[in-house]
């Protein structure tokens, strides 16, 4: 019953990442397709201008936690499936569940801090 | 000789000569492995990003025009992970489909010649990768060709 209340979270957390990364790809790496108010200083989308720029808007900070958290769900549980269909032991499996669940919390609160952290520095420029 | 704790499954080994060839077959095995370089690439992604906080200076020296990232090799890889994004999202939303009960039809007699759920969703899993094709070479043309 718990995997099958986590692969339904998998699939949900896989459909968050196709809107939010699809839309950041489409700012990233298909800038012609997307709108001016999204790179504002021209050039690249990595200018550092441009990450200024899209720092300071609030709806990016909102945006990049939840798909933080989305992708690092989806992308931990999928390799902890794989693991699971490996010919290994349950004690092994287990050590990659709990090794797998700690380095995405501590992903997520560094990755958290850094979103967090990156708005404050760009509203202050 | 301790026996293994699952005999019946394949491990990697299946990936690639496990259950049916279908077309089905190699996307499987395709989602996994793009599914493992994705997930590769973003654990870095998050610490490469993350020196946005500490200034212009810390930026550049990754991402700025003279950066470290920004030489030919990881231009190429970073290409290969849209890519590999491309096909794994367009492949997931097949599977996300045809978990929920979609695309697969209803129960028929198994009358032979067999007709499987493959079948009936194989026309939507041909249009799904068609799709993933263009994305994949709309990207190519905004890395390397605009």
């Amino acid at each position: 019953m718990r995997h099958s209340r986590l692969w339904t979270w998998h699939i949900f957390a896989g459909l968050v990442i196709l809107i939010l990364l699809g839309l950041h790809m489409l700012i990233m790496h298909l800038a012609k397709f997307s709108p001016n108010s999204l790179n504002p200083a021209g050039g690249e989308a990595i200018d550092w201008a441009n990450v200024v720029a899209r720092g300071k808007m609030a709806f990016f900070m909102i945006t990049y936690i939840l798909l933080l958290g989305a992708a690092l769900f989806h992308g931990l549980y999928g390799l902890n499936t794989i693991i699971g269909e490996l010919n290994v032991g349950h004690g092994f499996k287990k050590f990659c569940g709990v090794a797998l669940t700690l380095l995405g919390v501590a992903l997520f609160l560094f990755g958290t801090w850094a979103a967090i952290a990156a708005r404050g520095a760009a509203m202050g420029m | 000789m301790a026996e293994k704790p699952f005999d019946n499954h394949l491990g990697i080994k299946g990936w690639a000569v496990g259950g049916s060839w279908s077309f089905e077959r190699y996307l499987y095995t395709l989602h996994r492995l793009t599914g493992l370089g994705i997930l590769a690439y973003f654990l870095m992604h998050i610490f490469v990003t993350s020196a946005r906080v500490f200034g212009p200076d810390s930026w550049n020296a990754l991402l700025g025009e003279e950066g470290f990232l920004r030489m030919t090799v990881f231009k190429i890889g970073e290409y290969l992970v849209f890519a590999a994004f491309g096909f794994h999202a367009l492949n997931g939303i097949r599977l996300a489909l045809v978990e929920l009960g979609f695309l697969v039809g209803k129960p028929i007699e198994p009358v032979y010649p067999y007709k499987t759920c493959l079948h009936t969703s194989r026309a939507a899993t041909a249009a799904l990768m068609l799709l993933a094709a263009v994305v994949i070479v709309m990207g190519g043309w905004e890395f390397f060709l605009k």
